[in-house]
C-alpha cells in the first residue's frame, strides 16, 4: 500500500456494519456463507434475489463473524506461514529480494479480508500495478498490489456482479480458476498467490450472469423478501433500531455474533474428522443424476457444502438431512437451463430433491 | 404545522358554479401541497429518506418545485447534478492527471459523489439513466461512502447524500430503474399540475425554511413505537409492495413528518402522510377496503372524506383475513392517505414496473471500435480505426515518467546522447483507447395476432413457434417485447424485457377470439421497433398473423376498409426500414399474408412449413443482415 493516508473501504465499513446473527431468516444465504467460510475450497457464493433483502448486508456482516488468520508479518499477500512454499515469491525465498529467515518466522493474527471490488474498478487497481508513490516521487519500479492480493485468503465481494465490465470479468475467472495473479508489464513481472472464495450478489432483473461465470460459483443462493408479516416487521424493526444507535444495537447483538464466529471456528477445526460414508456420497451422486447437472463439479460441491453443515452441526458424519439441506445451494446453477421453465431452477431441484428423499 | 398537514382542509370555500372544475382544483391543490410537503421531509432527513423521484416534464410547475425543494436544504449543503453521461472519473473520483503531472505526485480528484457529501444530487431525465450508472449512486447511498479503486488508488470518501430524480417519461415504457426507485422512499407526480395550483409567496417559503430547521433539530428524539412500525408494514403487505425497503423508509418518513409538526412521538397523521408519499405510489394492488368501489373510482377520489360508515362495516366483514391483522389505525392511516387517482396510478405502477424488470438497457454492452456511446475505456493500441483517448493515455503514462526519465538518463550517460529533459514521455503500452457502445441489441417484438380468423389451434401453434423463437432469444441474449391484437385493439402485453419467463406466461395467458385490428397491430409494432432504435438498440419484428384484417384503425368492422388500412401500415412499416419476419399462420397457403408481407418489405414464412429450425434460421439471419 502506497504511503498516502488511505482509509480502506471494507475497514471503514467493518466497524459498523449490522451484525450478522441480527439478519432475520434468510437461513440459506446465512448457511452458505458460513459454509464458504469454513471451507473456502468450495468456490465461492452467489446471492440472488429481490431488491431489499440485506444481501450485502449479509456479506459484509460476514467479515466480523471470521476468526483470525496467521500470516507472515508484513508479507503483503497474506502468505500462510505453514504453507509458505505455495505463497508470494519472497515467502517463497526464491527471486529477488529474499525474506530472512527471522523475517519468515515472523507471524501476525489478522482479520480474514472481505475485500471489495466496487463498480467502477479499473484493471491496474485490481491487479495491482506500479506503485504511483514511489514512481512519481523517487522514480522507483515498485509493484502494488491490488484488490486480487489484498483478497488472498479470504473473501472478494462484488455487489451487482452482474453489472460488472466484461474485461473484469475475465480476469477474475482467470484468476479465480488458477488461484494465481500474473501481471506483467514494462518490466513488472510479478505472479503472486490470489486464493479468494468469491462473493457475488445481484438482482436479476439487472441482466443476466455469464454462464462461465456462474459455473465459478459453488453455491449459489436465491433470496426472496419474506412474506410473513410478523417476520416483516422484525425486519423494519432491527433495521430502525440499528440506524438510529449503530453501537447499541452492533453491542446488543454482539454475544450472538460471538457464537456464530466460535461455531465457524470449531467447525473449521471439526471439518478434516468428518467422515462422509459411501452411503452419503451414492446419494449425492443419486441427487446430481436425477437433476441431471454437468459435469462432476456439483457434485464435488455438494459433498463439501455437506461436510461443512456437518462440522457446523457438530457431528462427525455427513448424514442424508445435511446433503438436503445444501443440495439446492450446490445445484441450482449448474441445471442445463431452461430458459422458459417458469418454476425457476429452485422449485426444480426441490422436486428431485422430495422425489429422492422423501417429502 | 399547520400548513402541510391539511391536504383537505383549505380550499373549502370554492364557488359552486363550476363544480367539476373546482373539484379538480382542489384536487391539484391538495397535490401540490403533498408534493411540497414532500420537498419538506425530505429536506429534513436526505439522507435517511433517500430521496424523492419527481415524475413531470420540464416546466415552470417542476422549477417552482425545485426551488422550494432547494431554499429547504441547509444553506451549506452542496446540490450536484449528475449528468447521464457522467464518467467514472467524474462520478467516483480517480487520479487527478493534471495536479499528478504538475507536482510529481500522486493526486487525487474526488468525484461527485464525495463532493456531495451531506447535501443533494439531481438526477436530471432519470428515466434514461443506465443501470450502470444506477447502481453505482445505489452503492454509495447504501454504504454512505463512495469506494474507489481506480487508477492506482484505492480510496474511500464519506458520501451521505440525498437524491432528486427528475422522471421526464413520456409514456410508460420508460421509468427511473427500478434499483434506484426503490431506495428513493418519496414518489411524487406532478404531470397533472398546472402552474396555477402551485401558486404561493415568498413569504410562505421562509416561514417553510423556519419550520423545517426546526424540525431538523428535533428529528433525533422523535420516538417510533413498534406499533408504527407495525402499521406501516402491515399498510405496505395491504398494497402488495414487496420490497422491505418500502416499509424502512415509511418510519423514516413518518418520523420527518412528527418533526416537522413538533411532536415528540410518531402519531397516526404522520403515518398517513408516510403512506400517501412513501407507499401508496409503490402499491401493486388497492387495498381491501376499497374493493366495492372499484367500479366507480371517480366517486372514490373525489369524495375521500365522504366514504360511509356501513361501506367500511360491509368491506371489513369482506376482507376479514387480511383486516384481522391491521389493527384499527392502520385501516384509518391508508384510507385517509390513499391519494385521488389512485387507480390511474396503478396503472402507470404496472406498466412502469414492467419497464423496471426489464433494465434492458445495463446489460451486454457489446465493444466497437469507432461508432455508437462512448462507455469507456480499454487498453490496447490505437489500430484499426479504434480512437485514442488522450487523457486516459496520459493518465496511464503519468506514473512512469519518473521512470522513465531516470531510465533514459542511465542510457544516455552511457552513450552520450543527450536527454529530452521535461517532455511527457508515452510508451505503447499507456494507449488507451474508448469503448462505443454497438448497436447491436437487438430487441425481438413479437406481434402476435389472437383474433378469431386465426383459429384457436392455429394460435397454439403460433405461441409454439413463439416459444421456440424466445429460446432463440435466450441464446443471443436478445430482449423480447410482445404485442398481440384482437378485438378491436392492439395491446402491448410485454415491453423490451430481457425475462424470457415473462414473456412466456404472458404468451400463456393471451386469449384468443375476436376481430382482427391488424393495422392497429402492425403500428403498433412499428411504434414500438421506432423507439427500441431511438434507444440505440436494433429492432426486429415478427408478426405472425393469417393476413386477414377485418377490423380498421377507426376499430370499426368492415373487412376492405380493414384491409386498405392493413396494407398503409404494412408499408408505413416498411419505409421504416425494420426488419421483419411474417409468419403466416393462416393453414392453406393464401396470398393475404404473403402480400402484406411484400408491402412490409418483411420475410415471408408459411407457418405450416415452418420447423423450430427455419424459424430461428429466419430470424438470425434477419438479425445478422443488421449487423
Amino acid at each position: 500500500m502506497s504511503s498516502h493516508s488511505q482509509i480502506s473501504p471494507i475497514a471503514a465499513s467493518q466497524n459498523r456494519s449490522f451484525p450478522f446473527s441480527a439478519i432475520v431468516g434468510q437461513d440459506e444465504m446465512k448457511t452458505a456463507l458460513m459454509v464458504a467460510a469454513i471451507d473456502p475450497t468450495i468456490g465461492g457464493v452467489l446471492i440472488f434475489g429481490d431488491r431489499g433483502t440485506g444481501k450485502s448486508t449479509a456479506v459484509r456482516a460476514l467479515a466480523s463473524l471470521l476468526p483470525l488468520m496467521t500470516v507472515v508479518a508484513g508479507c503483503r499477500f497474506n502468505c500462510d506461514p505453514a504453507t509458505r512454499t505455495s505463497g508470494c515469491a519472497l515467502c517463497q525465498n526464491t527471486g529477488q529480494g529474499e525474506r530472512s529467515r527471522e523475517a519468515l518466522a515472523r507471524t501476525a493474527f489478522v482479520p480474514v479480508p472481505v475485500v471489495d471490488l466496487p463498480l467502477g474498478a479499473t484493471e491496474d487497481r485490481v491487479v495491482g500495478a506500479l506503485d504511483l508513490e514511489r514512481a512519481l516521487t523517487r522514480g522507483d519500479k515498485a509493484f502494488e498490489p491490488g484488490l486480487l492480493a489484498r483478497a488472498n485468503r479470504g473473501f472478494l465481494y462484488i455487489d451487482e456482479v452482474n453489472l460488472l465490465e466484461d474485461h473484469l470479468v475475465d480476469l477474475l475467472l482467470d484468476v479465480a480458476g488458477s488461484g494465481e495473479n500474473v501481471v506483467e508489464r514494462e518490466g513488472l513481472s510479478i505472479r503472486h498467490p490470489a486464493r479468494f472464495v468469491l462473493v457475488g450478489s445481484g438482482n436479476p432483473e439487472e441482466g443476466e450472469l455469464r454462464p462461465q461465470l456462474l459455473d465459478r460459483f459453488g453455491l449459489s443462493v436465491e433470496v426472496t423478501t419474506p412474506q410473513d408479516v410478523k417476520t416483516r416487521v422484525e425486519v423494519v424493526r432491527r433495521r430502525d433500531a440499528f440506524e438510529r444507535e449503530p453501537e447499541a444495537f452492533i453491542a446488543r447483538w454482539q454475544p450472538e455474533d460471538a457464537r456464530a464466529s466460535a461455531s465457524i471456528a470449531a467447525a473449521r477445526e471439526r471439518i478434516r474428522g468428518v467422515e462422509v460414508s459411501d452411503a452419503a456420497l451414492e446419494r449425492a451422486a443419486e441427487l446430481c443424476i436425477a437433476i441431471g447437472t454437468d459435469g462432476l463439479r456439483g457434485e464435488l460441491t455438494l459433498i463439501r457444502a455437506a461436510r461443512a453443515v456437518a462440522a457446523l452441526d457438530g457431528t462427525h458424519a455427513v448424514s442424508d438431512d445435511h446433503i438436503r439441506r445444501v443440495a439446492p445451494s450446490a445445484l441450482r446453477h449448474r441445471l442445463r437451463r431452461d430458459p422458459l421453465d417458469e418454476a425457476g431452477s429452485g422449485a426444480r431441484v426441490a422436486r428431485v430433491i422430495e422425489g429422492i428423499f422423501g417429502a | 404545522m399547520t400548513r402541510a398537514g391539511g391536504a383537505t382542509s383549505a380550499d373549502a370555500g370554492q364557488p359552486a358554479d363550476n363544480q367539476a372544475d373546482a373539484k379538480h382544483a382542489d384536487v391539484a391543490r391538495a397535490a401540490w401541497r403533498q408534493a411540497v410537503l414532500a420537498a419538506e421531509l425530505f429536506a429534513i432527513d436526505p439522507a435517511r429518506l433517500g430521496g424523492i423521484v419527481v415524475t413531470a416534464l420540464a416546466g415552470p410547475v417542476r422549477d417552482r418545485w425545485l426551488d422550494i425543494a432547494r431554499g429547504l436544504l441547509p444553506s451549506n449543503a452542496p446540490v450536484r447534478k449528475v449528468p447521464l453521461n457522467v464518467t467514472d472519473e467524474r462520478l467516483l473520483g480517480g487520479l487527478d492527471l493534471a495536479a499528478t503531472l504538475a507536482t510529481g505526485r500522486a493526486m487525487a480528484e474526488t468525484g461527485l459523489l464525495a463532493e456531495v457529501d451531506g447535501g443533494v444530487v439531481i438526477v436530471p431525465m432519470a428515466e434514461r439513466m443506465t443501470g450502470g450508472l444506477a447502481a453505482r449512486v445505489t452503492a454509495a447511498l447504501d454504504q454512505g461512502r463512495v469506494a474507489i479503486e481506480r487508477d492506482g488508488l484505492g480510496l474511500s470518501f464519506p458520501s451521505r447524500f440525498g437524491v432528486i430524480a427528475l422522471d421526464e417519461r413520456m409514456s410508460d415504457d420508460e421509468a427511473t430503474p427500478a434499483s434506484l426507485r426503490d431506495r428513493l422512499a418519496i414518489h411524487c407526480d406532478l404531470r397533472a399540475l398546472s402552474m396555477r395550483d402551485a401558486a404561493g409567496g415568498t413569504d410562505e417559503d421562509q416561514g417553510r425554511s423556519r419550520d423545517v430547521i426546526t424540525a431538523r433539530a428535533r428529528l433525533a428524539s422523535i420516538v417510533v413505537s413498534d406499533d408504527v412500525i407495525e402499521a406501516l408494514v402491515g399498510a405496505a403487505a395491504v398494497l402488495g409492495i414487496a420490497s422491505l425497503r418500502a416499509p424502512m423508509l415509511a418510519v423514516a418518513a413518518a418520523r420527518a413528518s412528527a418533526a416537522l409538526a413538533g411532536r415528540p412521538v410518531v402519531t397516526q397523521d404522520d403515518l398517513a402522510r408516510a403512506v400517501g408519499l412513501v407507499l401508496a405510489p409503490r402499491a401493486t394492488r388497492l387495498p381491501p377496503i376499497n374493493e366495492q368501489n372499484d367500479e366507480q373510482p371517480d366517486d372514490r377520489t373525489e369524495n375521500p372524506e365522504n366514504r360511509s360508515e356501513p361501506d367500511v362495516a360491509g368491506q371489513e366483514q369482506q376482507n376479514g383475513q387480511d383486516q384481522r391483522q391491521l389493527d384499527d389505525m392502520l385501516i384509518e392511516a391508508v384510507r385517509a392517505a390513499l391519494p385521488a387517482a389512485l387507480l390511474a396510478q396503478l396503472q402507470c405502477q404496472g406498466t412502469s414496473r414492467a419497464k423496471g424488470n426489464a433494465a434492458g438497457k445495463s446489460g451486454v454492452e457489446r465493444k466497437v471500435l469507432n461508432r455508437g456511446r462512448p462507455i469507456g475505456v480499454s487498453r490496447r493500441a490505437p489500430r484499426g480505426g479504434a480512437r485514442l483517448d488522450l487523457v486516459a493515455t496520459l493518465r496511464a503514462a503519468a506514473p512512469w515518467q519518473q521512470v522513465r526519465r531516470n531510465a533514459r538518463a542511465a542510457a544516455a550517460s552511457g552513450s552520450g546522447v543527450p536527454t529530452g529533459s521535461q517532455r511527457v514521455e508515452v510508451r505503447s503500452e499507456d494507449f488507451r483507447t474508448k469503448r462505443f457502445r454497438q448497436r447491436t441489441e437487438s430487441t425481438t417484438i413479437f406481434a402476435v395476432d389472437a383474433s378469431g380468423s386465426t383459429a384457436l389451434d392455429r394460435l397454439a401453434e403460433a405461441k409454439g413457434a413463439v416459444e421456440l423463437l424466445l429460446a432463440d432469444c435466450y441464446v443471443r441474449r436478445d430482449q423480447v417485447a410482445l404485442i398481440a391484437f384482437r378485438g378491436k385493439v392492439a395491446e402491448l402485453l410485454l415491453p423490451p424485457s430481457r425475462s424470457l419467463v415473462r414473456a412466456k406466461r404472458c404468451l400463456a395467458s393471451l386469449p384468443g377470439g375476436g376481430g382482427t385490428p391488424l393495422a392497429s397491430g402492425i403500428d403498433a409494432a412499428r411504434a414500438l421497433a421506432e423507439a427500441v432504435a431511438r434507444k440505440g438498440q436494433t429492432p426486429v419484428i415478427v408478426l405472425l398473423t393469417d393476413g386477414r384484417a377485418n377490423v380498421g384503425r377507426t376499430a370499426k368492422g368492415g373487412r376492405p376498409a380493414a384491409e386498405a388500412d392493413a396494407k398503409d401500415a404494412a408499408r408505413a412499416l416498411g419505409l421504416t426500414g425494420t426488419r421483419t419476419l411474417v409468419i403466416d399462420t393462416s393453414p392453406r397457403s393464401e396470398p393475404f399474408a404473403r402480400t402484406l408481407a411484400d408491402a412490409m418489405r418483411a420475410r415471408y414464412i408459411a407457418l405450416p412449413f415452418a420447423s423450430s429450425h427455419t424459424l430461428s434460421e429466419a430470424v438470425r439471419s434477419e438479425i445478422q443482415d443488421e449487423r
